[in-house]
């Protein structure tokens, strides 16, 4: 846990102490400039609903307010949700209640960098409107075409249709067994319901009830490397990724992997492809960054992974295994994460080329540990993978 | 909100009163041997003070579990614990009728009275106070007040979550051969979780959120110096600094304080005062629970010694 978690204990201390100093800055009737600072937090990122402003207030009329720790913890506790949010609590609290800004008072300042997913393309969508028409005239063998194309290449008009021929996938998971049973009419004998069958009938004994174990969706776990060499695919991608999420909101999970890990399973869950890739964008700050999968993939086993995010999941790395940082890190945590998933799944762009071999330097070391490695740079190779997933 | 809080009334009535402050909080705990940080006494006090469940997050070893059962300890409420795993019911966390028992007891009636079975009078026997099983969450709501600890929410599956949910917000359930169940005063819930899923945002909404991380040295040294019998200072600050150390080593599973105290606990018996490579090399198992990490401990066993 070197990186976010660590951070976020200097940063809570320290915007503690930072205004210590500050605390004579809350006036008699604090309340409007503690809307103000609820206000300042959900523009920040923060789940500061109604619900959470109210038990906030709350909790600041039974605290005292003229001391900074306490009130600093006030705020924390109800409108906090998540270990990811309190850097950015730290941040907003110091500058709102500190009186001077985070770096005058010397903490670390954490500035989100909002980063919108690079446009592949110079084009807006200004025109789509025209071109919608013409999408609908295309003709199935066009569709064929489409489906092989390398997504990496596409033309404006093309991009988008496939963006609507995504949305004509289906992904189905594989199931696993779980520990809830469920009645059947053959398996172990259900104690509880023949009992109850048998005080119903006043005691005679009834027919006998069996059970079986219920099966449910294994989870899917989705990595996708958006560092500057997967910059084509990156797009594509986190769309197929938003079609998985969509089948599965529960049981889908996504990361970006580049120069730091981001969860982005939150952001896909909106219904809408295009407010879900928005969302995304904002939350990755490292699009068409530098690469260090090793590092990174280390990051997600020990903050996800370990903890029983990966455990028992298919897990789909989207990478070219382009490594900047140490190979032998990436095959270390490769082995690591092979042992906790159920099945991991290598997703290459460019495995699909004429004449691919897996030379490059991350790949080569990740491959014993991989179960399949498969192409990924169009749809029909997308449509393939869907079915190793269901089939894993 | 406020209207809400009023309705479910303030958890642990008697107790809280005594409780005026984050710190008079910290005191109590401290008193039995849980040594909390700032946020630790604002999150528990809160929670107390604004009856709404405390939701517990951080690293496996910060102390979640066992800040519930302090405060269960230092307010002098009864502790309830519900372990929640995959597949957890409704039967297996609120109650259950024992039904081989009823059955019997049916089979008794109508052996004594001779097959002229009153079958109004035997069914109402049936679904009485003694052939209900109650489980941890039917226990907390007739026990309140008292400290429901629910461990590990996040290996529950979500239709738990949901079911959950509703009990705390209505602090009441209705057994539909019985009657409803009604707590008299919310219990103070403690929720865990490992993070291992991503719980349901209406239930964290519904509670105050704590992120916990490890102690910083000297709370590790106080903590270390209460919770084993016979350390001396200085054992204790050899251990808490070299686990500061193996916290920054990037282990496969950094040790926690529970682990620390293993330590202690193990040099201890083993009669040690002191942390020198010897025993350190010997007693590793205490700390460390992974093969790798062992190794790369051993490799670098001077530097964590310092």
């Amino acid at each position: 846990m070197s990186d976010n978690t660590g951070d976020t204990t200097g940063g809570g201390d320290s915007a503690v102490d930072g205004t210590a100093g500050g605390g004579n800055t809350v006036v008699a009737d604090p309340l409007p400039g503690l809307v103000g600072f609820t206000a300042a937090l959900r523009e920040a990122g923060l789940p500061c609903d109604r619900h959470r402003v109210g038990a906030y207030f709350d909790a600041v009329e039974r605290i005292d307010v003229g001391e900074a720790a306490q009130l600093y913890w006030a705020g924390r506790l109800t409108l906090c949700a998540d270990p990811d949010d309190l850097p950015r609590y730290d941040e907003a609290f110091a500058s709102w209640f500190g009186g001077e800004s985070a770096a005058d008072a010397g903490l670390p300042v954490r500035r989100e960098q909002r980063a919108r997913i690079a446009p592949l393309t110079g084009e807006g969508d200004g025109e789509s409107g025209e071109e919608a028409g013409e999408q609908l005239s295309v003709a199935a063998s066009d569709v064929e075409l489409l489906r092989d194309r390398d997504l990496g290449e596409l033309t404006d008009s093309e991009r988008r249709h496939l963006r609507e021929l995504f949305q004509t996938l289906r992904p189905v998971f594989p199931r696993r067994r779980s520990s809830r049973l469920r009645p059947a009419h053959r398996g172990a004998l259900d104690p509880r319901r023949t009992f109850r069958a048998m005080i119903a009938g006043g005691g005679e004994p009834a027919r006998l009830a069996y059970a079986r174990k219920r099966t449910r969706p294994r989870r899917v776990v989705l990595l996708v490397d958006v560092s500057g060499s997967m910059k084509p695919y990156a797009d594509s991608l986190l769309r197929f990724a938003h079609v998985v999420v969509r089948a599965h909101p529960a049981d889908t999970e996504v990361f970006t992997l580049g120069t730091r890990l981001t969860r982005v399973s939150r952001a896909l869950r909106q219904r809408d492809p295009e407010r879900a890739m928005l969302a995304a964008g904002g939350a990755v700050a490292d699009f068409a960054g530098g690469t260090r999968l090793g590092e990174t993939v280390r990051v997600f086993l020990d903050r996800w992974g370990q903890r029983g995010l990966a455990r028992r999941a298919v897990v789909v790395v989207f990478s070219d295994g382009w490594e900047r940082g140490d190979t032998a890190l990436l095959g270390e945590q490769m082995a690591r994460l092979r042992r906790l998933a159920h099945t991991v799944l290598w997703v290459n762009p460019h495995a699909g080329r004429e004449g691919y071999e897996p030379v490059q330097s991350g790949i080569a070391v990740a491959l014993p540990h991989v179960d399949r490695l498969l192409a990924g740079h169009s749809l029909a190779t997308l449509e393939r993978l869907l079915r190793e997933v269901r089939d894993a | 909100m406020t209207s809400e809080s009023a309705a479910t009334g303030t958890a642990a009535g008697a107790a809280h009163t005594a409780v005026s402050s984050p710190a008079k909080l910290s005191a109590l705990l401290e008193d039995i041997g849980y040594l909390a940080d700032d946020g630790v006494a604002t999150a528990a006090f809160l929670a107390l003070r604004m009856g709404k469940p405390l939701f517990c997050e951080g690293e496996p070893g910060t102390g979640k579990t066992s800040l519930a059962v302090a405060l269960s300890e230092s307010l002098g409420l009864p502790l309830v614990r519900l372990q929640c795993h995959e597949g957890i019911d409704a039967a297996q966390a609120l109650y259950e009728w024992d039904f081989p028992r009823q059955l019997l007891h049916l089979r008794a009636l109508e052996a004594a009275e001779g097959g002229r079975l009153n079958v109004e009078d035997a069914e109402q026997s049936l679904y009485t106070e003694r052939f209900l099983l109650a489980r941890p969450l039917l226990t907390a709501l007739r026990s309140a007040p008292c400290v429901l600890l629910v461990d590990e929410i996040d290996r529950a599956d979500d239709e738990f979550e949901a079911f959950l949910l509703q009990l705390l917000d209505e602090n009441t359930v209705t057994i539909p051969e019985y009657g409803e169940v009604r707590a008299e005063q919310a219990p103070l819930v403690v929720l865990t979780s490992n993070r291992t899923r991503e719980v349901h945002d209406a239930l964290k909404r519904r509670c105050l959120y704590h992120w916990l991380e490890h102690p910083d040295l000297s709370r590790e040294i106080a903590i270390l110096r209460a919770r084993v019998p016979g350390i001396g200072q200085r054992l204790a600050e050899q251990i808490a600094e070299a686990l500061q150390r193996l916290r920054t080593m990037e282990l496969l599973k950094p040790p926690g304080v529970a682990e620390a105290i293993d330590w202690a606990n193990a040099l201890r018996a083993l009669g040690r005062d002191e942390l020198d490579a010897a025993s350190a090399a010997t007693t590793l198992g205490a700390v460390l629970k992974f093969s790798e990490d062992t190794d790369r401990v051993r490799a670098r066993l001077d530097a964590v010694l310092g």
